[in-house]
Formats: structure tokens, C-alpha cells, sequence
């Protein structure tokens, strides 16, 4: 079985909650105490038809105000594959946690109301996708049941989101399809209603993407901590401790500890008790040199030298998530995986607004969700790769050295 | 783009997100600890941690939070897991606040002191000076929970605020705090209970007893099954009978409910947990109080 990690996002009323719930619930992935708190809430709110908002909406001021105001995780599973659903709200103040929510996902679930077709949200949410280089978009036409299903309806929407997409140099996978999450018509089940839709239903999409590959061949592993072990079994035993964020990594391959640009052969793999002879992204495990090296945390090893990795002048695309706005010259603490370096934002180049990425402007300072192109300068190289050829090496966050908030994320160019 | 080998499984993907998740908080921190309650998800943990470090010693302690109404099954596995990993163990008691009046014992026929191992969780962090305390919670147990970041900053008060959370990005964790704070880490946040069984399985990790069907001298309240013991106060309405139960979440034995089953082997149990339907936190009466319990819970410094 494998695991697939979606996000969605929008506010109450686009039936987004009511998309998740129905997908559960015709997935036979509800449990009884779930079942029983939407039959209690809907006959308390007095509904006609099952309110599934109380899944999702986990906090109690959610609840009070009826919005979604931070990420929620669901989790579920069908015969085939395990889902993960990042749930985040989508209004203009929650930027933030769209993008959060989108960081760890595969795919974007974008809902249009039929009735409205592409508002400010839809489009700030695919420049958010977009930004993030996930594989597939999938927009959901809801509401179909409150325009008669109408083929006519659902093909002018249909265009106007080919024309919002065709400005990205950026081209995920992208599907469309006609539903209505209130009534269920092609969520788990084909409508009937849809006749002239030839397309799969939101199931069967979801079902058939093939979930994330690693973008690059190029090996990288930082370096969490060095383990030493002096006993009877193992002496005199030193191993690095990590994960591998992309390539792969042989007994018997010749790496290339960053910064100092020292090599030496691996001549161990292990993860526990097994000694594979290989690992691939995504695989935590340990790494024993045969020379006797320099290496502590928040260094990298490579298998090729790449000059760019060791630069200290970082352009990149921002996005603000705090409440206390970025001037020129400030200072913060930069982390990319388990690397850290002071570093100092040089210049605010541009700021891109998501709804309109054509009305891009000058800025001289960065408010809450402002999107921005960036220069920063490090104290110390952090081997950053370019975001579009390694997501996972290619994106960092700035703390705020004096609050300790995370206070922006950042896609190196 | 690269070739890939072989996908692995899901369970494998979760296994290596929660190492490394793990080793994160033992290099961030300077006093990391484990809280371990004896549970199916603390010894889960228990064995991520080991593997994690593994030829190395588990770098950090173990804190259980000992209500006094514990299962004694529970302890006893407790002392003989801490002994074969070689990892230190401390225990503070919720009995020892209430002598020293920092809580009052709960009256009445819900009496249960689960509310009350917060105060002397907060005391031990203080004690020990523990800036993290990773624990075996998983989103998919609450809706609260389901909110949750992996890294959970807490205040000097050890309270959680849920609109104040950092944004937690990618493989980055940002586990920097003030003097007196501390970070509630998660590293299991992404698993589900049936994750948990299939892992328990597939690695052949050992359970306590009560987590097998056996024969047991309960108490009937309120259409549930409760563990008879001196610490449950017996109400009129209440009937003591014996049958063959097992537990499927293993909290107090003042507030975790049984469930009638002969399943003694985990495939049986992982069998009857997906036609049950239920959750496992059904059988949560803790829970159960309201629809909120668990997240104010949380904001005054409940794990």
C-alpha cells in the first residue's frame, strides 16, 4: 500500500468540509463516533442534508465561528492506498497555512463554486501549488446541483481555469471535473447527472496518481548527528546519522563532506541491525566513512562537487508568515533541513500578488502573506540546490532571532 | 527525472519520517525526554528511539507519570522494557501532588486523577529542566490533536496555544525557544492506530497482557466495561461481572473502557479494530466529558 498526501483549502461555504466529509463517508471510512456527530450536529443545526463540517473543524473557536483557522490532518485509508488530507482555510490572512498545509502534499484539491466560478482564493490557491511545484492540481466544480448540472456552466469554467494556468512556467497535472459534494454526485461514485462528463470521479483520480518520485538523481544527506558507540560488538564505531533527501548512496561510493570538500568511501550503510548495500531518498539511516573526517551536524554530503551549493548570496522567493513586517537589512536565522547560518535579507525585489502574479511591484517592506522575490546573504554556505530542480533541497525557512517564530519559508532560485 | 527502485511501503516511509523526527529533537535540545505511559503508542516509540540510535544507547530518559491507577500489567512490562534497552527511567507520582495539595482528588462516581497528571508532568519538567517531551500522540486520535504541529511549543506554563502555531515546513523543524519554554515533539503525528497495530506486528514488538483477550472481574456502567479495581468508586447502578475482554487503548484502569473479545493474537485484533467501525478513542471516557475535553486539556499543559 502507499501513501498519499493531499491538500485542500478554502473557507466554510465552498463545501470543502462537506467534499472531505462525503469522500469518507462513500469510502466507508467514517468511524461510528464520526457517523453519530454528524447525525447529532445536523439535527441540532436542523439541516436537510448531513453537515460534515464537524470532522474537520477541530478547535473550539472553529467551531464557535464556524471557519477553519489552521491546518487539519486527516487520515484514511481504502483497500489500495493511505491518504493524508491537509485540510487548511483559504481566505487571504491564512496564506500562511495554505502554504503550510501544501508543503508536505502531493497534490492540491482546488473546490470552485459553479455558481461563482474562479474567485480570488482559486487563484491565490493554484499560484500556492504552483509555487510549491506540486505534481497535480485537481479542480473540483462543486455546487453542480444548483446549475442543473449544466455542461455549458462547467465548460466556461473549464476555460477560464486554462487561461489562469497558461501564465505558469510551472504545468502540473491537471483534472477537472463536475461534482457536488453535498449530493455526491462524481466524488466516489459517477453521476448520472453528468452525462456528457467522461472523465474519472475524484476516487478515482486520487486513486491512479502516482505518488511522488524524487525529483533528482543528485545525492544529498545532512548530517542530524555523529553517533559513537565504544563497547565489546562495536569498537571504536563513529557513524552520521540522517535521512536522505534526494539520490542514492552505495557501499563502496565515493563522497564529499560540505563544507570542507573532503572525501572519503562509504563503507556502511545501516539502518538498525541491517547493513544494506544501498539507500535511496527518503531512507533514515547511518553512514560510516573510512577516513576519519571532520563531519558534525549541519554538514552535507555529496557525491559531486557543485560550486553553487557553497554560495552565500541566496535568491529566492519569500512568502511572510509573520505578524512583524520585514525591512532590508534585518537579520535572521536560516534553516534549510537540519543546516543553520545567520543571514541578512539584502533586497526585496518584487512583490508578486497570487490573485494577479502579473501585477507584480516594488516593495520596501513585507507585510503578513506578502509573496516576494528576495536576496539574502548568509554567514556560512547552507547547499542549497535550486527549489525547481530538489523541493526538499531547495527550501528553507527564516527564524526570528529575537521571537524564535518561524517567520517566513523560502524557494532558493 | 530519477528512477526509482522500489516505492517503499507506507509504514516504512512513516518509520523513517518518525526517526528522524526523533533524532531532530535529540540534537536541537539539551535535556530531550520520552514520556512513556506503557501504552501500545509509547512502546512504539520506545522501539523508533531505539532504532534511531541504534548501535548507540537511547540518548535521552524516560518519564512516566505515575497516576497510581495504573494497570499493573502495565508496569510491569514498563520495568522489563526500561531494563532491556538499558534506558533510564523516572517516575514521578500524582500521588505525591495531591499530599502536597497542588490537586484535589476528583469525587464521585467519574473520579479519575487523568486531569491531574498535568500538574505533576509540568512539576517534573521543571524539576529535570526538560526542554522537550516527545510523546506518542497521532493526529488521526482527535480532532484537537489533529491540529497539532509535530513541534508543539509550550510556555512557561506548559500551555498550548492553538492559533499561535509556528508554520512547520517540509523536513524543517524549528525547535528554538526561550528560557522556560519547552516543545512538545510528535513523531508519530502521522501514523494512524492501524499503522501502529501493522508496525507492532511486522516488528514483533511485545505488548503488556491487557491488550490480549483474557478473563477479568469488571464493572458494567453505563453499557461500558470498566476494569474492576479499589480506585473505581462502585455506585449502586454499577454491576460486577467476569468475562474475557481485552483493551484497545490502555490509559487508567479508572477510565479506560474493555471491550468483550477472545482475540488473543494481533492479527485477530487489527481484524476485529476495522469491522468495529470504531475508534479507538471510544473507549476514552476522559473524552467523553465534552466535545472540547481533550483540547482544553491541552491548554493547560496536558500532553
Amino acid at each position: 500500500m502507499d501513501l498519499l498526501r493531499i491538500n485542500t483549502a478554502g473557507s466554510v461555504d465552498d463545501g470543502k468540509s462537506t467534499l472531505i466529509g462525503r469522500f469518507l463517508n462513500d469510502s466507508h471510512a467514517l468511524t461510528i463516533e464520526q457517523e453519530e456527530l454528524i447525525a447529532r450536529k445536523t439535527k441540532e443545526k436542523g439541516l436537510e442534508d448531513l453537515d460534515f463540517s464537524v470532522i474537520t473543524d477541530g478547535l473550539i473557536a472553529e467551531r464557535e465561528q464556524g471557519i477553519t483557522i489552521d491546518v487539519a490532518h486527516i487520515y484514511f485509508s481504502t483497500a489500495d492506498r493511505k491518504f493524508i488530507i491537509a485540510d487548511s482555510p483559504g481566505h487571504v490572512e491564512y496564506t500562511r497555512n495554505m502554504v503550510t498545509g501544501a508543503s508536505n502534499s502531493e497534490v492540491s484539491i482546488i473546490l470552485i463554486d459553479a455558481r461563482k466560478g474562479l474567485l480570488e482564493q482559486t487563484h491565490r490557491h493554484y499560484f500556492i501549488s504552483s509555487l510549491l511545484r506540486l505534481n497535480t492540481v485537481v479542480f473540483c466544480i462543486n455546487k453542480m446541483d444548483l446549475v442543473d448540472f449544466s455542461e455549458d456552466v462547467f465548460l466556461n469554467i473549464a476555460t477560464e481555469i486554462n487561461k489562469m494556468t497558461a501564465q505558469f512556467t510551472h504545468k502540473p497535472d491537471i483534472y477537472v471535473l463536475p461534482i457536488s459534494s453535498l449530493k455526491g454526485d462524481n466524488v466516489v461514485t459517477q453521476s448520472n447527472n453528468t452525462p456528457w462528463y467522461t472523465g474519472d470521479t475524484l476516487s478515482g483520480i486520487l486513486h491512479t496518481i502516482k505518488p511522488h518520485v524524487a525529483d533528482t538523481d543528485d545525492f544529498r544527506f545532512d548530517v542530524q548527528q555523529v553517533l559513537h558507540v565504544q563497547n565489546k560488538e562495536f569498537t571504536d564505531y563513529r557513524s552520521y546519522a540522517g535521512r536522505i533527501i534526494s539520490g542514492q548512496v552505495n557501499v563502496g561510493d565515493t563522497i564529499t563532506v560540505l563544507p570542507s570538500g573532503l572525501s572519503s568511501e562509504v563503507i556502511e550503510i545501516r539502518k538498525f541491525t541491517d547493513t544494506p548495500a544501498s539507500a535511496q531518498a527518503g531512507e533514515s539511516i547511518q553512514i560510516r566513512l573510512k577516513n576519519d573526517i571532520d563531519t558534525s551536524r549541519g554538514m552535507m554530503l555529496i557525491k559531486h562537487i557543485n560550486e553553487a551549493l557553497l554560495s552565500k548570496d541566496i535568491k529566492a522567493t519569500v512568502v511572510w508568515m509573520d505578524e512583524k513586517q520585514a525591512t532590508p537589512s534585518g537579520k535572521y536565522l536560516l534553516q534549510a533541513g537540519t543546516r543553520t547560518a545567520v543571514c541578512k535579507l539584502q533586497s526585496i525585489d518584487a512583490v508578486i500578488p497570487p490573485e494577479n502574479p502579473e501585477a507584480i511591484h516594488e516593495a520596501s517592506m513585507l507585510k503578513l502573506n506578502d509573496i516576494a522575490k528576495v536576496q539574502l546573504k548568509t554567514a556560512a554556505p547552507v547547499f542549497l540546490d535550486s527549489f525547481k530542480n530538489n523541493r526538499l533541497n531547495g527550501s528553507f525557512i527564516l527564524v526570528d532571532t529575537q521571537t524564535n517564530n518561524t517567520v517566513a519559508v523560502g524557494f532558493a532560485e | 527525472m530519477a528512477q526509482h527502485i522500489n516505492i517503499p511501503s507506507h509504514l516504512q516511509t512513516l518509520e523513517d519520517e518518525s526517526i528522524y523526527i526523533i533524532r531532530e529533537v535529540a540534537a536541537q535540545f539539551q535535556k530531550p525526554v520520552l514520556l512513556f505511559s506503557g501504552g501500545k503508542d509509547s512502546i512504539t516509540m520506545a522501539r523508533l528511539a531505539q532504532k534511531a540510535f541504534y548501535p548507540a544507547k537511547i540518548p535521552f530518559p524516560f518519564l512516566h507519570i505515575d497516576t497510581g491507577h495504573n494497570f499493573p500489567e502495565t508496569i510491569e512490562f514498563r520495568d522489563q522494557l526500561v531494563a532491556e534497552l538499558g534506558v533510564e527511567l523516572i517516575v514521578r507520582y500524582v500521588q505525591d501532588s495531591i499530599d502536597q495539595k497542588k490537586v484535589q482528588e476528583e469525587t464521585g462516581k467519574h473520579a479519575s486523577r487523568n486531569a491531574l497528571q498535568t500538574v505533576t508532568l509540568l512539576d517534573a519538567i521543571e524539576e529535570f529542566g526538560f526542554d522537550a517531551c516527545m510523546g506518542g500522540a497521532r493526529r488521526d486520535e482527535e480532532k484537537s490533536r489533529a491540529k497539532e504541529r509535530i513541534f508543539s511549543v509550550r510556555d512557561d506554563f506548559g500551555q498550548w496555544d492553538a492559533k499561535k502555531q509556528r508554520p512547520e515546513l517540509f523536513n524543517i523543524f524549528n525547535g528554538k525557544i526561550h528560557f522556560g519554554e519547552n516543545v512538545r515533539a510528535f513523531p508519530i503525528s502521522n501514523w494512524t492506530e492501524e499503522d501502529v497495530w501493522t508496525y507492532i506486528n511486522q516488528e514483533g514488538i511485545g505488548l503488556p497482557t491487557i491488550y490480549f483477550a483474557h478473563n477479568r472481574k469488571l464493572v458494567k456502567r453505563d453499557g461500558a466495561f470498566l476494569a474492576w479495581s479499589e480506585y473505581l468508586n462502585i455506585v449502586d447502578t454499577d454491576e460486577i461481572v467476569e468475562t474475557i475482554v481485552r483493551f484497545r487503548t490502555v490509559g487508567d484502569m479508572t477510565c479506560t473502557a474493555a471491550f468483550v473479545s477472545e482475540a488473543s493474537a494481533i492479527e485477530d485484533i487489527m481484524y476485529e479494530n476495522k469491522s468495529s467501525k470504531s475508534s479507538e478513542r471510544g473507549a476514552r471516557i476522559d473524552d467523553k466529558r465534552s466535545e472540547a475535553a481533550l483540547e482544553q486539556r491541552k491548554k493547560g499543559g496536558y500532553f
